[in-house]
This record gives C-alpha cells, structure tokens and sequence, in this order.
C-alpha cells in the first residue's frame, strides 16, 4: 500500500504546485493586462486615495480636498468656486475634469513622472508620488473686481499683462460652483443634470469658449492694417468717406449711429465709432492685408491653447467686397473670444508685439519647488511700433473725450474701445456691449494691463445697450484693481 | 520492517532502547512563533488602516495564544509522540484567516464576521481537545462506520428542508447560526470510507470479473460503497453544491486506488468525472455559467455589466504582484458578497502577494504531507486509509478553491481551510487536524521503546 500512498501523496503535490504556477502566472506574468483592464477600479480608487494638489491664485490656493472616508476618498473642494470656475473647470470623480484640472491632471494628481524626486525609489516602493500644485498667473484683485462688475449677468471678461501674455482674469457669468460636480453621489448626478439644461449655461466659459461679433472693437484690428498698409498716414486727414456708405456691389447703405461721419479723419472717426469710414477703410486696404492683420492678432488660430485649448476666433478669408465691409465692423463672419479680444488690447498697449497669453505661471511639487515654469511664449510683431503708437493715442482719445469716458482713471493713462455689436437674425437679438482697453498708470513705462469685457444682455432696453455704458465700467475696474488704484 | 525482523534483532542482543525524540518543545516553539505571526499581521492591518495598533491586539493575541497553548497542552497530555507540525500550521493558517477577515471587516463596517469566526475557532479548538482527549485510539472510529456514514447521510440531506442561499442548498439556519452540514459529512464520509475499504479491500483488489484490463469486484464487494457514494453526490446534486460533490468524488477515488492499488480505478474515476462534469455543465445553468466565467473571465465586462466576482478575483490577484500591496493596503473587497468566505485567498493575494500566496500553499502542503507521512508509518490499514483520506481531502478542498479564485478551474464554492470566514469549515478542519494528530501519535508511538523506521 506504501507505494500507491507515495502515488497519491504526489499526485496531491501536484495539484498544489499547479496551483502556485497559475498563480504566479495571473500574478507576474499577466498582472499587466488585468491591472490594465479598465474595469478594474483600482487605479481610481488610487487616483483619489491622496489629497489633489491645488490650484493657486497668487499664494492662496483657490482649491481644496475633503476627506469622505469611501472607497473614492477625496473628493475635490472650491473656494469661490464660481468666480474661479472659468479657470478651474471642475474635477468630478463621476464626470472628469475640465480646463485647469484637466490640463494640470497629471500634476494634480500626483501622476506626473516630474513629481518624484527619485523615481526608482517610488517604483520600487509603489508608493505614489504627493500631488503637486499648479499656480495661476491670475491676480485676484482683477478677478473679483470683474466678476462683481458682471453681476450675474451673461457676459465674460479677460485680462492680460501686455508685456508677458499672463492672465490676469478670465471670467464668465453666470456661473457655478464646480464643487457641486466633485464627487459620485446622487446629488452629483442631479447637478449635473440641472447645470447642462439651464438656459443660462452657467458652465459655458464664455471668455474664451464662446465667440462674439466683436462689433466696433474690431475697428482697432482695421484701424491697425490700415494705418500698417499706408492707407492712412495721418490721423488728422480728411478721409473720403460717404455717409451713408453703400457696402460694394449692392444696393445696400450703412449708416453711424453718430452724426458727423461723411469723409471724417481717422482719428473722429475711431473716436466716434464712425462705421461707414471703417467699412470703406478695410475694402481699401484689401481682403489680403486685412486677414494678414487679423491672423497676426491672432484670428483663425485654431492652436491657441492656455494651457487649455480656446476656442478659434475668426476673420472670413473668403469674402468678398460687401462682406469685407461688414467684416471690417466687426459684423458679418466676424467672431471673437474675450479672450482674443484682450490680446487685440494687448498688442497695441505693448508696441505692436503680441505675447502668446497663458495661465500657469508654473507648476511646484507639494513642497513647493519648482516642476516646471511657464516656458517660452512665443512673441509676435503684429503691427509696425509706430502703427502701436498711434492706435495708443487713437484709443486714449476714446477714452478722453469719445465713447468711452466711464473707463477713465485718475492717475492712469486709459486706451479704449467701445461696441455694440449686432447679431441675430435680422439683428434682431439685443446687442452685445463690448469694452477693450488697456492702462497704464502714471510714471510707469509701459501699460500693465488690457482687458476685454463683452456683456450680452446688457440692460433690457435695446437703445441703451452700449459698450460705454455698461462694459466701460466693469473694464476701469478691473485695470483699476491690477494698477492699485 | 516485520515482525520477524523483530524478534531477529531482540534475539542478537538485548535489545538497546531508543527513545524516540517527542518534539513537544519544538511544537510548541513553532506555536508560539505562529502566534506571533499572526499578531504582527493584526498589528500591520492596524497600522496601515489607521496608522496605530489596534486596540484589540493584546486580546487578540492572548485569545489565540490560550486555544493554542490548550490544545497543545491537550496533546502533551494524550499524544505525546504526536507529529509536531499539524498543530501549529493549523494555528497559524487559522490565526492568518482571522486577521484577513478582520481586515475586510473595516471595509463592511455593517457586517462584522471576525467575532464570530473568533468563537468558531474557539469551538474548534475545544473539538480538537475533545478529540484528542476522548479518542484514545483511532482504530475505535473502525467501529462506528456505519454511524459515520448514516450521520453523514442525514446531515447531507438536512438542508433540503432549508431554504436555498445564493443559488445553493447547503446551510441550515438555526438560532441566527448558518451551518453548512456538508462540512461535517465530509470527515464522516472519510472515516467510513476508510473502515470499509480496509475491511474489504483484498475483496475489491482480488475478487470478480476481469474486464479488459480492469478487475470489476463483485457487486456484493462493491454495492455498498457505489451507493454511499452515489447517494452523496446524488444529494449534493440536489443542492447544487458541486465543489463539494467532485470533493467527495475525488476523495472516492484516490481511497479506492491507494486500497487496491489499481491504476484502472483512477482510469475510470477520471473520465466518469469529466463526463459528469461535461453533462452537468451541459445541462445545468449554474454550473454552466461559472464554466462560461472560467473561460471567458471578463465576458461580462465585455457585455457592458462590470466585473463578476471572478474577474475580480483576478484582478484582486494581479494587484498583488510579487510582494503584495501589504496588509490592510488591497482593494479585494471590490470582489463582493463572498470576499470573507470563498474568495479570502484573493485578499491573501493582493496583500501578501505571490510569497505570501506561495507561504501559504506550502503550509498546506506540508499540512498534506504531515497526513500522508502518518499514514504511510502506520501499520494497519484502517489507519493509513484514514490519514490519506483526511490528506487527500485537504489537498483536494485547497486545490478546488484556490484553482477556483484564480482561474485555473471553473468555480466551486469552497470553504478555504482554516481560512475563510464559516464556521462549520473551522470546527471541521480542527477536527481532521485533530484525527491527523491522533493517528501520527500511534504511528510514531508504535516504535517507541524499539527501533525507529
């Protein structure tokens, strides 16, 4: 019997070494491809399992993680969430993350390789990385006094530093709180649902999503390719323009909301938002120079990103004289960002050179060295410097004594633009009132900042909707807040 | 060795008396070692979790260190020259099994199962005591075959008067208690297997028609154990419960080739199994299921449901890698409802790994070769055919279950020895533990005073 028990004894050796050769199997040789299967949560829940890294505003971060204690353990915080929103976005366990939380994610998250100080180490030990910090280029100030300025209504406003391309606001109303997206329960769920089917689309960033007719804005793009082509080369001269102006080839006329247009110099003209001189302007200087210039400033750049991507503004290449015309008034096919819009302001105040913007001013690990910084920003002469300066004086004339005396500061030199900006079918839509300017305060060299500012339902009562008066205001503030004054 | 050689070697000289070595200190060095371990695994759940010692620790470790000391003082008593090792693998895998399902029992604050698990073991460890108190002699059980194999029977049948839970009818519910009948049967089953086939096994080897290369016993041999047989299976059939039927068959059949030593037996034993396999498989949907699950794991993340268990299971195992994530720091609750009872090796695999899978696959085995080693010492074949047996179940319960969870074969549901959360498994598994301490006592004692094998 001995033998048969020898027989049996190794038949159940067998059996168990059979067992530690399928389990090494599942757990060397295919653990790849299980731990990989996107079913398998585990990298979820150890994606949650430590604190997110901030996002921060100056020195404070505008972020924060609650500690739930479940299987997915922290859950993203925001303080201020809506007037941050536009440069957040949200980080939501069940719905992903948008913007800032998007394009930092693997910095945030602790995922980054960057992030290690020694990454064999943490192969080794499997112990993730803490999450790092991105830190925004915003400056709170302008961001609060922007948000307070659009008090809920719909409308966006960008600021940039002129010299550098920093963002220094981006914001957008109505808004909401991206807390309410932050973890995976019901309530969630029904946020989610309530937020995509609001009228109001609270979690549109309009500053730089959404694209506007820029409307008389635009005259500075015009103004800037034809003073650049040497269709003018004095402000003073006398234009020869017709009021009303028939647009090339059709029956149709133009006419100004102000008086005193006909054959007026450029710099009444800009002052006076005069559209049947600008209209002419721009099918003078040709479709050719006109869609260089406003690619220079950075119309139909579909690659723009902040670091997260903004929406293409555009200028129609494929026009003809009519619609150049119209184009040339911002009207037509002509669409704007905010955003693009601050960069037009930009790009004057800063002798013609457009600074790429951007957003993250650099990215540290949780002890707050340095991950990376905010890299080169391409620069781009966009116009001849005397070109810049004289759309200067162009624009600080509005503000002076044209359309745009609300957003005069005391102690600053102010450049503006006003608009109003018609769209809808037949125009019938209440207009968009827009404001771009920049500023410098007195004894400084060059301007700190250029904001844009749109307002879409600015006051119910259409014959009031004006760039000067309600967009203005909100812009002074905002330049006010970045100026310290 | 005979008894002639015996006598042969007291006749040359006087014969020199060699003391066998009892090992008791050792024994009891490797239980307080086994204490130990697992203490330090309930401190680490504790200190991963939430970064200090649990509470409990102390308590813990004295609970199980006073039912190990017991039970080993129990076979100092009554065993002396039992085989050291049994006892404390026994208390270590149990020790082991207590601290995984206190760690998932932080996962399901709503359902604490390590309590009860802790009076199971304590249960257990008394049967263990009583065992090896009370029988003074494993050839008494010879006698109570036939009682065995009734007890056996009717617990086998009992709950099909209970209502079904998760698809099987195999727990009784009594009192807020759930027993599993199955567990006890098992060790009957195996006590009368071995009475008879050692009663009858010259019949079954040497008796009959030869048909092709195959001696059929006579019907008269051979009836009565195809019908227990039969009659187990058939009612483990009827409950669905078929990890404990191919349990039952396997053992069958390894029984009755170590008994007559035909190779034929094991012939036949295998392809009646894979054709009942193949016809359960074929006709019953529960069971075809879980081969669907065994061989497509992820057909149900395929088909948009999520993960079942089983791809779970897999994942669980594949978190663990080499090392593990360590104790208290895996996710294999995400296996589900029977994460504490049959899926706990899965925990063992993502939070010790594949050395801590491997640790734990070897004190089995050398739990199975403990049984095997006893058997093939013994000297009467009532004894030998009940170590191999209680081995062979063993082996055969662990290779079913951990094959089961980790994809190598389709999934039965088992109780892992000592391991996971039930406690009809733990009492069981105590008391063939207690019957293999028995039996190498009296394989060991046998040469004490002459001279060793």
């Amino acid at each position: 019997m001995a033998r048969y028990i020898r027989h049996a004894c190794g038949f159940c050796a067998l059996l168990l070494a059979a067992l530690l050769v399928n389990a090494a199997r599942v757990q060397v040789v295919e653990s790849g491809v299980y731990d990989g299967n996107p079913a398998n949560r585990r990298a979820t829940i150890a994606r949650y399992g430590q604190p997110r890294g901030d996002i921060l505003v100056g020195d404070e971060p505008v972020t924060g993680s609650t500690d739930t204690g479940e299987q997915l353990r922290y859950e993203r915080a925001y303080k201020d969430g809506p007037l941050y929103a536009p440069v957040t976005g949200f980080s939501s366990q069940r719905y992903g993350t948008t913007f800032l939380e998007h394009a930092g994610d693997g910095v945030l998250s602790g995922t980054d390789p960057m992030l290690s100080v020694l990454p064999l180490w943490n192969d080794l030990t499997r112990r993730p990385s803490r999450a790092g910090n991105v830190v925004t280029t915003l400056n709170r100030a302008a961001q609060e006094a922007a948000y307070r300025g659009l008090a809920g209504r719909k409308g966006a406003v960008a600021a940039i530093e002129p010299a550098t391309g920093r963002i220094l606001a981006l914001v957008s109303s109505p808004s909401y709180d991206p807390g309410q997206l932050s973890g995976n329960g019901e309530a969630v769920t029904s946020a989610w649902e309530r937020l995509n089917h609001d009228p109001e689309k609270p979690m549109l960033n309009r500053a730089v999503r959404q694209t506007y007719p820029p409307g008389s804005t635009f005259k500075v793009v015009t103004a800037a390719a034809a003073l650049d082509a040497g269709v003018v080369t004095d402000l003073d001269e006398r234009t020869d323009s017709p009021d009303p102006y028939r647009l090339p080839g059709t029956v149709t006329r133009l006419t100004n909301e102000a008086d005193g247009c006909r054959d007026t110099s450029l710099r009444d003209a800009f002052e006076w938002s005069c559209n049947t001189v600008f209209a002419k302007l721009g099918v003078d200087v040709g479709a050719r120079d006109m869609v260089g210039t406003a690619q220079a400033f950075g119309f139909n750049d579909a690659g723009l990103r902040i670091p997260f991507a903004v929406a293409p503004s555009t200028f129609d290449p494929h026009l003809d004289r009519a619609q150049l015309a119209l184009s040339s008034i911002g009207q037509y096919n002509t669409r704007a960002t905010p955003l693009q819009m601050a960069m037009v302001a930009a790009a004057v105040a800063n002798g013609g050179q457009l600074r790429s913007p951007y957003l993250v001013e650099r990215t540290t690990r949780h002890s707050g060295e340095t991950v990376a910084g905010s890299g080169m920003h391409p620069v781009r002469q966009v116009m001849n410097p005397s070109t810049a300066t004289r759309l200067k004086e162009l624009m600080t004339d509005v503000v002076r004594e044209g359309t745009g005396t609300r957003a005069a500061i005391p102690g600053a030199l102010v450049g503006g633009k006003t608009g109003t900006a018609q769209h809808g079918v037949g125009n019938s839509g209440v207009p968009y009132a827009w404001f771009v300017s920049w500023a410098q305060a007195d004894g400084t060299l060059e301007p700190r900042v250029a904001v844009a500012v749109v307002v879409e339902d600015a006051s119910a009562d259409r014959g009031e909707i004006s760039g000067g008066g309600d967009a203005a205001p909100i812009a002074r503030d905002v330049m006010r807040a970045v100026l310290g004054l | 060795m005979t008894k002639a050689g015996t006598t042969l070697a007291a006749a040359q000289a006087p014969a020199p008396v060699v003391r066998l070595p009892r090992r008791r200190g050792i024994e009891l060095a490797l239980i307080v070692l086994a204490v130990l371990l697992s203490v330090y695994g309930y401190c680490a759940v504790g200190l991963a979790r939430t970064g200090t010692v649990p509470p409990g620790a102390a308590g813990y470790g004295a609970g199980l260190g006073v039912l190990a000391l017991a039970a080993h003082l129990a076979v100092r008593l009554r065993a002396p020259y039992a085989d050291p090792l049994p006892l404390p693998i026994g208390v270590l895998l149990n020790g082991i099994g207590l601290v995984l399902i206190y760690r998932l029992d932080l996962e399901t604050p709503g359902d604490r199962a390590a309590p009860a698990q802790l009076v199971w073991s304590t249960l257990g460890a008394g049967l263990f005591i009583v065992v090896v108190l009370v029988l003074r002699d494993h050839r008494v059980l010879q006698r109570y075959a036939y009682v065995c194999v009734a007890a056996a029977l009717g617990l086998l049948a009992l709950p099909i008067l209970f209502p079904a839970v998760n698809g099987a009818r195999i727990w009784i519910r009594l009192a807020g208690f759930s027993i599993q009948p199955g567990e006890f049967a098992k060790v009957l089953l195996a006590v009368f297997y071995a009475a008879y086939l050692a009663a009858n096994r010259n019949a079954l080897a040497y008796t009959g028609r030869r048909l092709w290369r195959l001696q059929f016993p006579t019907g008269r041999v051979l009836g009565p154990i195809v019908t227990i047989w039969l009659l187990s299976v058939g009612v483990l059939v009827l409950e669905r419960d078929l990890g404990t039927s191919l349990l039952f068959f396997g053992l069958f059949v390894v029984l009755l080739y170590v008994a007559t030593g035909r190779t034929g037996w094991i012939a036949v034993g295998l392809l009646l199994a894979v054709l009942g396999a193949w016809a359960v498989g074929r006709f019953e949907p529960h069971v075809g299921g879980r081969i669907e699950d065994w061989l497509h794991p992820f057909h149900t993340i395929d088909a948009g449901i999520g993960p079942n268990q089983l791809s779970q299971s897999l994942f669980a195992f594949a978190a663990g890698g080499v090392l593990g994530t360590g104790l208290g720091l895996g996710h294999s609750v995400l296996i589900g409802f029977a994460v504490k009872s049959d899926f706990i090796l899965a925990t063992a695999g993502e939070e010790l790994g594949l050395a801590g899978l491997a640790a734990i696959v070897l004190l089995y085995a050398l739990l199975v070769e403990r049984g095997f080693r006893a058997g093939l010492a013994l000297r009467e074949p009532f004894g030998r055919l009940l170590a191999v047996g209680l081995a062979a179940l063993l082996a055969l319960q662990v290779f079913v279950i951990a094959g089961g969870v980790s994809g190598l074969i389709p999934l039965t549901g088992m109780a892992m020895p000592f391991l996971a959360q039930g406690g009809s498994s733990v009492v069981t598994n105590w008391a063939i533990v207690a019957l293999l301490i028995r039996v190498s006592d009296s394989a060991r004692s046998q040469y004490d005073g002459r001279e060793a094998p």
